[in-house]
């Protein structure tokens, strides 16, 4: 059994989110802060992510993901924040008990004044977005053969289709390629790149590797093995165009078409999912409709920036923290954020007019659609507008922020709702 | 004569599409760019394109069989393949700590190797 079963702070998932977390609470005071994961290290998929690109906006280094994880495993170390390892949380109550089973303490009961969510996501697999044909081995998630290639050494295979253009995707295909395989192409159903473009350069055109857009698969062949898959064009709305099949031969299929948060824990302690997001519905601290369970990371919206993820994770830790010490005040005012014109959504959704008041409130959304020309990013209160910036462009691969600062809390203390619109500049 | 290649901008995840004229060795013209960065970067990838390089090395007894490990700095792309090969022969012992170099001056480009993470010795 664990010698205790009271905490101040208890992190569920050791990636990013769970590490800042738990980090920003031991800061802010907390005591006995937790954290629980079900791999036998702590770091999650940073572990796996062995390509730089980390850190530009924290440290202002370009750093590998196990690097970046490093320092904070390191500082949470430092901090003595206790890290129970091979460890599945079974289940959470909305009075934040939390049943565990654990490879050393087997299963236990703990109980904790406040909970941090930090399960990251999931990848969409196959079946979700239902490719005709065989089940043979050979098809595989994006992040599953990174996992194998990259951490437990050995390859997938040897010849290489890889569907969808998101990062993990390209970045695979660079990955193999070093590796010794073939990757014979990239396909991507959608008339644009779903990745960013600097991984379209680095990984695919430095390593002659094909991207076809508006191509995806029509069915895979093989009965044991993947043998081939046969490609098709599709047209805007994504149909079929007739004649336009190839047959590409190969052995193994990777599907990188995109995360889900995880939140099937999070559903059992009541917690109001967004149907747009799949995430909590997080206030301005990352704390969710059930009082003391935050949520941050990669749970609450997937992001494209760890930097941002380790943000979110800081926010949501010293929540917590104030929580379990009954500093945070759940009475006060809280009104809703909202998607306007052009956006998909926006991160919180609810908003405490009171955190303006002394501190900043950062905004993230994603658009609906690419915006190539120059947008103004407005927040309004359903009469006025209350701030805006000026991007030079608006994609929905690349999360757009705005920052409401103490100076906007006059103006945002009157308001009944904020809703956030990105609009063409042109036509402002 | 002259000779026109272009390049999609990596300085930031804008993505301009730059155009640049080559006479020999010489950009005559450059086009396409909205910032200073757009230039650095385009006389950058006509003359030596340079890249940070990850990828992972063996090691007996580690934790995991394989360590990964990062380039300190960006080097010539053209010297990726023979940076690679000279990893694949490595074979490393744990423990290791971050940082660590794994190999000095990698294949003649003046660039270290580094050690991504601690390697601790493999539990029984």
């Amino acid at each position: 059994m664990l010698d205790q079963s009271q905490f101040d702070v208890v992190v569920i998932g050791s990636g990013p989110g769970g590490l800042a977390a738990a980090i920003a609470a031991k800061r802010e005071g907390a005591e006995k802060v937790l954290i629980i994961e079900r791999d036998r290290e702590p770091g999650g998929i940073l572990l796996q992510c062995i390509h730089n690109g980390f850190g530009v906006e924290i440290f202002k280094e370009d750093l590998p993901g196990p690097g970046y994880a490093q320092r904070f495993i390191d500082e949470a170390k430092g901090l003595s924040i206790q890290i129970l390892l091979n460890t599945m949380v079974m289940d959470l109550g909305a009075d934040r008990r939390i049943w565990l089973s654990s490879v050393e303490h087997g299963y236990a009961q703990i109980e904790a004044r406040a909970v941090v969510l930090a399960m990251g996501c999931r990848e969409r697999t196959r079946p979700q977005i239902r490719i005709p044909g065989y089940r043979p081995n050979g098809i595989f998630t994006a992040g599953t053969a990174q996992r194998w290639v990259n951490v437990e050494g050995f390859m997938p295979g040897k010849e290489f289709v890889i569907l969808g253009s998101g990062d993990i995707g390209m970045i695979m295909a660079r990955r193999l390629t070093y590796e010794g395989a073939h990757v014979e192409r990239v396909l991507e159903i959608q008339n644009y790149l779903s990745g960013l473009s600097r991984n379209f350069v680095q990984c695919l055109q430095d390593n002659n590797i094909p991207l076809q857009l508006s191509h995806t698969i029509k069915r895979v062949l093989g009965k044991n093995r993947v043998e081939a898959v046969e490609t098709v064009q599709v047209d805007e709305r994504w149909r079929m165009v007739d004649g336009s099949e190839e047959m590409i031969p190969c052995d193994t299929l990777l599907v990188s078409i995109g995360l889900i948060p995880e939140n099937e824990l999070s559903k059992r302690a009541g917690v109001k999912i967004d149907p747009v997001t799949s995430g909590p519905l997080v206030d301005d601290q990352f704390q969710t409709n059930v009082p003391g369970i935050f949520a941050a990371g990669n749970v609450v919206h997937v992001y494209d920036l760890v930097d941002w993820v380790t943000e979110a994770g800081f926010v949501a830790g010293k929540g917590a923290a104030r929580f379990a010490a009954g500093q945070l005040k759940v009475a006060d005012a809280h009104i809703k954020v909202e998607a306007g014109p052009n956006v998909r959504y926006v991160v919180p959704q609810t908003l405490n007019k009171e955190t303006l008041k002394t501190g900043e409130v950062r905004l993230q959304l994603r658009v609906t659609r690419p915006l190539e020309k120059a947008v103004y990013v407005e927040v309004h209160d359903g009469h006025a507008q209350i701030t805006r910036k000026l991007e030079r462009y608006a994609r929905p691969g690349e999360m757009v922020t705005i920052t409401l600062k103490p100076a906007h809390y006059e103006a945002v203390r009157k308001a009944e709702k904020l809703t956030v619109q990105v609009t063409s500049k042109a036509e402002a | 004569m002259a000779i026109e290649r272009e390049f999609i901008c990596t300085a930031c995840p804008k993505g301009c599409r730059l155009r640049v004229v080559m006479e020999g060795k010489d950009v005559v013209k450059l086009e396409g760019y909205t910032c200073r960065k757009g230039i650095d970067y385009g006389r950058q990838e006509t003359s030596d394109p340079q890249r940070m390089l990850a990828t992972t090395v063996r090691v007996e007894n580690g934790f995991h069989p394989l360590l990964p490990v990062y380039t300190q700095k960006p080097i010539s792309k053209e010297k990726i393949g023979v940076v690679l090969a000279a990893l694949r022969e490595l074979r490393l012992k744990a423990p290791i700590k971050a940082q660590a170099v794994v190999l000095a001056d990698a294949a003649g480009t003046g660039v270290d190797v580094l050690a991504s993470r601690d390697m601790p010795i493999a539990r029984n």
